[in-house]
């Protein structure tokens, strides 16, 4: 067997990652300690913290299955060198899971008020906290209800992301194509059961903030938000890989791919947010607008701030076929994009949950780096488990000769 | 009409060929055209073609297709003919949107049409007969130039031979 077939997580790798866990465990615990000393505002920092950061990372590690889960029904052959990455990535749901579980406990012992939904007697015309519009929404959203989701979300989701990544080394050993024909059936499955899936936990996690506020398009728009972000992701694993003198079958080519698809859903992430945003605008009803009125009066840059990074730099900077093709470019580029979606989820869930004064300072940033080395800890030790080329996929030798 | 000669070396299948066509240019040789029932991968970089521009003139039709309908819309909604539509303001960029997003798509399609008929010189009315008819069909042809082969003439056709030509032809077209 090939060295350079084995991904080896180094100690000083682990140490660096510890240090961002650490980091991230030093500012939480420092904001728990502010919160608990009557600091109002830290309470409600650590939760809206939290609640992005579980989101943007959830939606990094969904990305993954869902990449590995569409090449499988779009019969993809070209991914097969990087596959690996995207398999590992999948791997991080259930730790997503446990972040959420964090939210729901908050939830039922009334630690947080994310969700204004949750109140009590919300529905009751008799109390004082009655809310005539939520009380019409109450069937779906209600504690018991929005707990038996999440739980079967993410039950469901490593359900799927355990048994594709099994058959997939399963594979390795064994070789033929029976692994192949179990997966693409088990994929197909999960893509219908993601296609509602993505959309409602959206509105489970995310809109539901806004109670009152309802787009049909968000599932999709945090949809679009998850899968480039997730690409983006992809993209630097595989930069740091080959940079590292692993994944020498990877080349241009796949590259070229890669930094296609993270063109290609820049523009379609930026087709939502438009659409979104126009028919609201057009319509102006004031039940639709509040959602952007909050964002436009509080938070003008980071909402202009946002399209600019997100959408304006992705499309100009990786139009041409070279800068897709240098691994400079594609990785600065996905830099960026991770960066733009961190705050287009920051910026969906704030104005909701902490209000028109929120501030981003060194918390957020302490948090993230706390999750992002969780997150590289998790996915780096999951490359570790199982050779990085998947040597015996049918689509292998495709994927080798790959040609754009 | 001068005649023109071309050398056609003639293969039974695209991996002798793209052996071939990088084995001639190892050897010095000016590769004329190169005749495939279907798409290649690869053979445009083992012909050495340089990449198209066509996409830097769609860019540029497009970016000047949208900034002239922006400068219009502009111009009609503001000066020429303002009225309130649904009571938002003259200057309303985000109702601009579609339509210089569709204006955009528009210049940048047609404009590369035309560009690329253009510059390749086909139209309907122009009849380009093939160098060999089954380049069309089942075999796959590489052309040279005869008159820049001049003298090496018989080296190209050893050349050909040695990398599993099936055939080497001249012709002659008008």
């Amino acid at each position: 067997m090939n060295m350079s077939e084995h991904f080896q997580f180094t100690s000083g790798q682990k140490r660096n990652a510890f240090i961002l866990m650490g980091i991230g465990a030093l500012t939480l615990v420092i904001g728990i300690i502010m919160a608990l000393s009557g600091n109002h505002t830290m309470q409600e920092k650590i939760w809206t913290g939290i609640l992005t950061n579980n989101m943007f990372f959830l939606g990094l590690s969904l990305a993954g299955l869902f990449f590995i889960a569409v090449n499988y029904i779009g019969y993809g052959g070209w991914y097969v060198t990087v596959k690996r990455i995207p398999e590992a990535m999948s791997m991080f749901i259930p730790y997503m899971g446990v972040g959420m579980l964090v939210i729901l406990i908050g939830l039922w012992a009334h630690w947080h008020h994310i969700y204004h939904w949750a109140a009590e007697g919300i529905a009751d015309p008799n109390s004082p906290n009655y809310d005539r519009l939520i009380a019409g929404k109450v069937s779906y959203l209600n504690k018991p209800f929005f707990t038996i989701r999440i739980i079967a979300y993410f039950a469901i989701w490593t359900f799927f992301a355990y048994s594709l990544r099994r058959l997939s080394i399963q594979e390795d050993q064994l070789g033929g194509v029976s692994q192949y024909n179990k997966s693409k059936v088990l994929a197909a499955v999960f893509l219908i059961f993601f296609g509602i899936t993505s959309s409602s936990m959206s509105w489970d996690f995310v809109m539901s903030i806004d109670s009152h506020w309802y787009s049909t398009l968000f599932g999709w728009y945090t949809f679009s938000t998850l899968f480039v972000s997730g690409i983006a992701a992809i993209i630097l694993f595989t930069i740091f890989l080959k940079s590292k003198g692993y994944l020498p079958q990877v080349n241009q080519e796949h590259l070229h791919d890669l930094g296609k698809f993270m063109f290609a859903f820049s523009v379609f992430w930026a087709y939502l947010w438009f659409s979104q945003f126009m028919l609201i605008w057009y319509a102006n009803i004031g039940e639709a607008t509040a959602y952007f009125k909050a964002r436009l009066d509080h938070y003008p840059f980071l909402f202009y701030m946002i399209l600019v990074i997100n959408f304006v730099v992705p499309f100009f900077a990786l139009m041409t076929r070279n800068s897709k093709r240098q691994m400079g470019t594609l990785a600065t580029i996905a830099v960026i994009v991770l960066i733009g979606h961190w705050f287009d989820y920051f910026l969906m869930i704030i104005p909701g949950a902490t209000g028109n004064e929120a501030s981003f300072g060194i918390f957020e940033i302490g948090l993230t780096i706390g999750y992002a080395g969780l997150f590289l800890f998790v996915v780096l030790k999951e490359l570790t488990k199982t050779s990085l080329v998947a040597a015996k996929h049918p689509f292998f030798k495709e994927s080798l000769e790959h040609h754009t | 009409m001068a005649t023109k000669k071309y050398l056609l070396g003639i293969f039974d299948d695209e991996i002798t060929l793209m052996k071939a066509v990088k084995g001639v240019r190892a050897a010095g040789t000016k590769i004329y055209d190169v005749y495939t029932p279907f798409p290649v991968h690869g053979l445009d970089d083992a012909m050495g073609l340089r990449h198209t521009r066509l996409h830097t003139a769609g860019f540029l039709f497009g970016a000047t297709g949208v900034l002239l309908m922006f400068l219009y819309i502009t111009w009609i909604n503001t000066v020429n003919y303002p009225i309130i539509v649904g009571g938002k303001p003259y200057f309303a960029l985000p109702a601009y949107i579609p339509v210089l997003f569709e204006i955009t798509v528009l210049s940048a399609s047609v404009g590369m049409v035309i560009a690329y008929f253009v510059r390749n010189g086909l139209s309907p009315i122009r009849q380009e007969p093939p160098l060999d008819s089954r380049a069309t069909d089942h075999k796959f042809v590489v052309a040279f130039d005869a008159e820049e082969l001049s003298g090496e003439m018989d080296n190209v056709k050893e050349l050909l031979a040695e990398h599993g030509a099936s055939e080497i032809n001249e012709k002659e077209i008008d």
